[in-house]
């Protein structure tokens, strides 16, 4: 059941949102989709389930066109949350339940469980506008995967959540994947994709600039951290060759070095000025390569 | 599909019917239309606390007083004549007093009866009235006698005269011109009709538009079109809101037709007579039932489209002003109508899918129109909506995905061009 986007383009009047977009999303695996705000994620999901359609290319799931047919296979978490305020927990689950094409009782049944698991087992009969929002969120997810969906997306699944349900979430989103779940999930947190995704994209405006495993994506990128904690001053580290970043830190600094051998001429620059108490080399973060592949100003 | 067709549907009406403004709604027309209904049996449970009026007369002749009481006897009145034996300084007193309501001062005027009438309720004007009505008579019987006319002639004099209007067949015409009568009872029903559908399309086309925007503003409807297709919503939501007006018209038609069983003597003669609707042939029913459909799909449908545009709740009166304006001026066509369902501007704004409903209903009750013609309009009702449907299916699928702050017309484009391929 693998999920298939061949030379995808998406096109509103002038305005190109998705630019041939070539991914495979593998089965049963959790699918990293990045990309800074306005980079075509939404629209490619949006596309993937059917509400808009692909100026040009092709979606395939399992090599047929995904439509309405499919939709009891599919659950959706959208990036903007929406929920009947005046309808009773219960209720709107057992109505979005049915359109996945689930019967009253078992929906009953799931949604006990689910909210057992999220430790919010008396919100059964509450409406939603009661309940704060990080909870109404819980709700949404449990409508996404109540009919357990083969094909799972995930739009911003974590964010306005506390440290301790982001876990809870987390760790129900791993569950899902090992009971045989394809999830493709979209995310500002690096760390949650570095955690959860063995596949990745990269998207900007539009175009997929990284595309791969994750291990794969981070050996190729080739630059290295390197963290520096010295007594002296590191500045003049900043005009070394081999040196493409720079940041200062009080202990020390962080270099992105081109490769890791640079990090040995580095090393040889700073032996003798004094007391090192740091020399490490890194692995780089995926934060790291976003902000270069991605291009746009990032905060973590 | 099929299936969540129905979930939909279903969903849409229990959602609604379940709410108290739906409910208080449903009771306070139940309770209009048993107070209706009642209203004469109302008024009269407050008119059995009023005595008959007392009126005290004073007549200087000596001979009406008989005549007037005799007169107002068979008038059915409720008066009760005192033969006064005081002034009329002292009636006048009394009446003040509150001991009658009037006091009537009877005399002759070269030979012919005068009266002057006196009383402090400026609201008795109906009594005096009665009594002016009677005198007038007495007047006029001692009038006539005094000429010596007998009484044949007098009833000659005032026997209604026989006017009959007769309508001239035209030539290419089929069957009988309607009467008088047919036209009178076809207009009732056309009243009846226009009103309801009419109130159907403002309240259930709001309340279509407004449940869709709904959505839109809770953004539910993202989750919802990605479950099953919004065409197919789009017409649950329709018919599950008709099913719900359908629902309030069925009891009231339920009440209706007991309080009418119940009060069926008081009743038929009167309101029935009013709207003309005893004797209407059982085809000008069929279109009645056809046309209101017909006119519902399309203003829902209508309305479907446009609140799927807004993504504010505030913004969906603005939006259905145009479809408002609309069935006012289908409305506004009709009322013209009524009074000349022949011109030919009525004719020609009856193939107007808008205004179709009411004024080809109106020709059809009114006018013997060739079937084709009343066919044609319904061709052109029919292909209206499955064009709009098909339309508002696509602004739908774009609209629920948009959300903006203006409505305009650019959003309706806009909406075409997100659910378009490019």
């Amino acid at each position: 059941m693998t999920l298939k986007l061949t030379n995808v383009t998406k096109k509103f009047g002038s305005f190109t949102a998705v630019d041939q977009l070539s991914i495979e999303i593998p089965e049963q695996q959790i699918f990293g989709f990045l990309g800074a705000n306005g980079a075509g994620k939404t629209t490619t999901f949006r596309m993937i389930l059917g509400l808009l359609d692909e100026s040009s290319g092709d979606i395939s799931w399992n090599n047929e066109p995904v439509d309405y047919s499919k939709s009891n296979y599919i659950g959706y978490l959208p990036e903007e949350r929406g929920l009947y305020p005046k309808l009773k927990v219960s209720d709107q689950i057992v109505y979005l339940g049915r359109l996945r094409g689930m019967k009253k009782n078992d929906i009953l049944q799931e949604l006990k469980k689910w909210l057992e698991r999220f430790k919010v087992e008396d919100y059964f009969d509450k409406k939603v506008e009661e309940l704060s929002k990080g909870n109404q969120q819980k709700i949404q997810f449990i409508s996404a995967v109540i009919h357990k969906p083969k094909l799972l997306i995930l739009d911003e699944p974590f964010s306005g959540l506390d440290p301790v349900n982001v876990e809870m979430l987390k760790q129900a989103v791993v569950d899902l994947k090992n009971e045989g779940t394809s999830i493709v999930f979209s995310s500002h947190r690096m760390e949650h994709v570095e955690e959860l995704c063995e596949h990745l994209c990269i998207m900007q405006r539009g175009k997929p600039v990284v595309h791969g495993a994750l291990k794969e994506i981070k050996r190729s990128f080739g630059k290295k951290n390197l963290f520096i904690h010295a007594d002296f001053d590191l500045n003049f580290l900043k005009d070394l060759p081999g040196v493409v970043g720079f940041k200062d830190f009080p202990e020390g600094c962080k270099l992105q070095i081109e490769s890791e051998e640079k990090s040995q001429d580095i090393l040889t620059a700073i032996q003798g000025k004094g007391f090192i108490r740091r020399f490490e080399l890194e692995e780089p973060s995926l934060n790291d390569i976003f902000i270069e592949k991605a291009g746009e100003s990032y905060e973590q | 599909m099929n299936n969540k067709f129905w979930i939909v549907l279903s969903h849409t009406y229990w959602s609604r019917f379940k709410t108290k403004s739906y409910m208080i709604t449903t009771a306070l027309i139940l309770l209009f239309i048993i107070g209706l209904a009642n209203v004469q049996s109302i008024m009269e449970l407050f008119a059995g606390e009023d005595e008959a009026d007392r009126v005290a007369v004073i007549d200087d002749t000596g001979t009406i007083f008989d005549s007037l009481v005799a007169n107002l006897e068979s008038t059915d009145s409720d008066i009760e004549l005192t033969n006064y034996e005081g002034t009329v300084e002292e009636a006048k007193e009394e009446v003040s007093a509150g001991t009658f309501n009037a006091a009537l001062h009877i005399t002759m005027e070269d030979d012919m009866p005068a009266a002057s009438y006196h009383s402090n309720q400026v609201s008795a004007s109906g009594l005096a009235n009665q009594l002016e009505n009677s005198m007038q008579q007495i007047k006029i019987a001692m009038a006539t006698n005094a000429a010596g006319i007998d009484q044949a002639t007098i009833e000659q004099i005032y026997a209604p005269i026989a006017f009959e209007t007769v309508m001239i067949q035209g030539e290419g015409d089929d069957g009988p011109q309607k009467s008088e009568e047919d036209l009178n009872s076809a207009r009732g029903l056309v009243y009846v009709i226009l009103f309801l559908l009419y109130f159907a399309v403002l309240t259930y086309g709001n309340m279509t538009a407004m449940d869709i925007a709904n959505e839109k503003t809770s953004r539910v409807m993202e989750i919802l079109i990605s479950s099953s297709s919004p065409v197919s919503q789009m017409f649950a939501k329709i018919l599950g809101i008709a099913l719900l007006g359908l629902t309030q018209f069925g009891l009231i038609v339920i009440v209706g037709y007991v309080l009418i069983q119940q009060k069926k003597d008081e009743m038929v003669g009167g309101f029935f007579d009013y709207f003309g609707l005893e004797d209407i042939p059982v085809s000008t029913f069929i279109y009645a039932i056809v046309f209101f459909i017909l006119g519902y799909l399309l203003y829902a449908t209508l309305s479907a489209m446009l609140g799927s545009l807004v993504s504010r709740i505030e913004d969906v009166q603005q939006l259905m002003m145009p479809v408002i304006f609309l069935i006012i001026i289908a409305f506004m066509i009709a009322m013209f109508g009524l009074n000349a369902p022949e011109t030919s501007f009525v004719k020609i704004t009856s193939f107007i899918p808008f205004f179709t409903p009411l004024l080809m209903f109106l020709r059809v009750g009114m006018l013997d129109v060739p079937f084709w013609e009343v066919g044609l309009s319904i061709i052109i009702m029919v292909v209206t909506i499955s064009i709009l449907a098909v339309l508002g299916a696509r602004v739908y699928k774009g609209g629920v995905l948009m959300y903006g702050r203006s409505t305009s017309l650019k959003d309706f484009k806009k909406a075409l061009q997100l659910s378009k391929k490019e």
